[in-house]
């Protein structure tokens, strides 16, 4: 996993990570998330805010997490298809029981990462169930 | 010449509570503590966030409402006042990190503000003062805590977690409108937490009548007098909510009816937000209100002081009330949770 608590690190990704942005191919089309400076098929690319609304394609139940992730364990790791792009991100605010996949889930700004007690905190987007 | 308030106005509101939820009796439970003895707090449940959330991450979501219903673009704003006593760092500000995520950055204010649970109201009247003099066009406040309690305290009952904000600006155009506003301070140890200290203390009984009454009492009777308004005046009164009963006290002996303060009290489901307390309750009445209604808004903190504002709701109020989600549809998306998962996710196991 990328280390995601440097205060560099932090830095240099808040743009993409606080507001869901991605980056969009002008040649192919493409979109992705994280942004890429260059697009697979060669060509140049340009910032876009994603849509913060999308469906759970599918998902990972962890329940033997790593150190870090053991007070929010079991941690739930999902698919989720924004109609542009897929990305995958932490689904929060559910318990296994109640995710499935075809859910409807929307984007929430939470702690990504935190280094330590004393380190620098990462924030980024999230997902959850959506409620009507 | 008008009253600098008169010139200010609120554009957007947001409100944001966590979806988890114990209710009294689990933690009544927990203690041993009696039926009697948690129903006289006059509360049902509390919301609590989640382990990746914290006081920045929940003023965020509130904002996005509010700034939703402001209809604005994030460079309009011209400070960002974030109010709150659980701020995850020390020293760092949350007010940057949340003008970064909507766009606010560079060219604005942003500044914590701690004034134990009036900070984001300090705020709100320094903002009327930057917006009428002209010198900023929109400010947004936020408030925002992860109210914390010592295991075992009486406040493990009330502290809970939630977010308010608010765009303000011009008069024109604003979905309410600012009559007057008044601020009473003095220097009362009635609840504070030390650098360094996890959990805050309180003065016990000391909160109630020295703190709580005498504050909230003197700004609301100080501006009604500088208005030339009485209680009846007005269709809705938010105080400050550190529980289901001392709101409701306080509005009784200041003469305001049940019914004026039926709709701005949400701590009996929810529990004390702290600086989004009585904010949250304000969301909530402006999601309900109607074109031409007075509100009340008396926000507390200790240590000790209280704002009163006069707030008067216009015709443009109609056209934002559908634009975010509202108090009560966080309310409602609710789910609950045991006591054990409630140290969990408040961080309060011993490893």
């Amino acid at each position: 996993m990328m280390r995601v608590k440097t205060p560099p690190v932090v830095w240099r990704s808040r743009n993409h990570r606080y507001k869901l942005v991605g980056s969009k191919c002008k040649a192919c089309g493409e979109v992705r998330f994280p942004p890429v400076h260059f697009c697979s098929c060669g060509g140049e690319v340009e910032e876009v805010e994603l849509p913060r609304a999308g469906r759970l394609v599918s998902y990972s139940i962890v329940y033997a997490a790593d150190e870090e992730s053991r007070e929010r364990s079991p941690v739930i790791m999902g698919l989720i298809d924004l109609g542009v792009t897929r990305v995958v991100a932490e689904i929060v605010d559910a318990s296994p029981e109640e995710v499935h996949s075809g859910m409807q889930v929307e984007a929430v700004f939470r702690r990504i990462g935190e280094d330590g007690e004393t380190g620098v905190i990462a924030y980024g987007i999230k997902f959850r169930p959506a409620v009507g | 010449m008008p009253k600098p308030e008169a010139l200010t106005g609120i554009h957007g509101w947001g409100a944001y509570v966590p979806r988890a939820r114990i209710s009294m009796v689990d933690i009544a439970r927990q203690w041993g503590w009696s039926d009697h003895q948690w129903k006289a707090l006059g509360m049902i449940e509390k919301a609590v966030a989640a382990y990746d959330e914290d006081a920045t991450t929940m003023g965020l979501e509130a904002a996005q409402n509010a700034v939703r219903r402001a209809g604005i673009k994030g460079e309009e704003v011209g400070a960002v006042f974030f109010g709150s006593e659980s701020k995850p760092y020390a020293v760092k500000p949350s007010a940057t990190i949340i003008a970064e995520a909507l766009g606010i950055t560079p060219v604005t204010m942003a500044s914590d503000l701690e004034f134990a649970c009036r900070a984001a109201s300090e705020g709100m009247r320094a903002s009327i003062g930057l917006i009428a003099s002209g010198m900023l066009k929109y400010t947004l406040v936020v408030g925002s805590d992860t109210a914390q309690a010592s295991p075992g305290d009486v406040l493990e009952f009330t502290a809970s977690s939630g977010a308010a904000a608010f765009v303000l600006g011009r008069a024109e155009g604003a979905a309410a409108v600012f009559e007057g506003s008044y601020t009473y301070v003095t220097d009362t140890p009635d609840f504070w937490r030390r650098e360094g200290a996890p959990y805050p203390s309180h003065g016990e009984g000391f909160t109630g009548e020295p703190a709580y009454f005498k504050h909230i009492m003197e700004a609301v009777k100080g501006l009604l007098s500088e208005l030339g308004l009485r209680p009846s005046d007005f269709s809705h009164a938010i105080f400050h909510q550190p529980n289901g009963k001392f709101p409701v006290r306080v509005g009784e002996m200041l003469g305001f009816r049940q019914e004026q303060l039926k709709v701005g009290l949400v701590t009996p489901q929810i529990g004390n937000t702290y600086n989004a307390s009585a904010l949250i309750g304000f969301a909530r009445v402006l999601d309900y209100a109607k074109p031409g209604e007075r509100v009340l808004l008396a926000p507390f903190g200790s240590g000790a002081g209280s704002d009163a504002y006069s707030i008067v709701i216009t015709d443009a109020i109609e056209g934002k009330k559908g634009l975010a989600p509202t108090v009560d549809h966080y309310i409602r998306a609710k789910r609950a949770i045991s006591y054990s998962q409630y140290v969990k996710m408040r961080r309060m196991l011993v490893k």
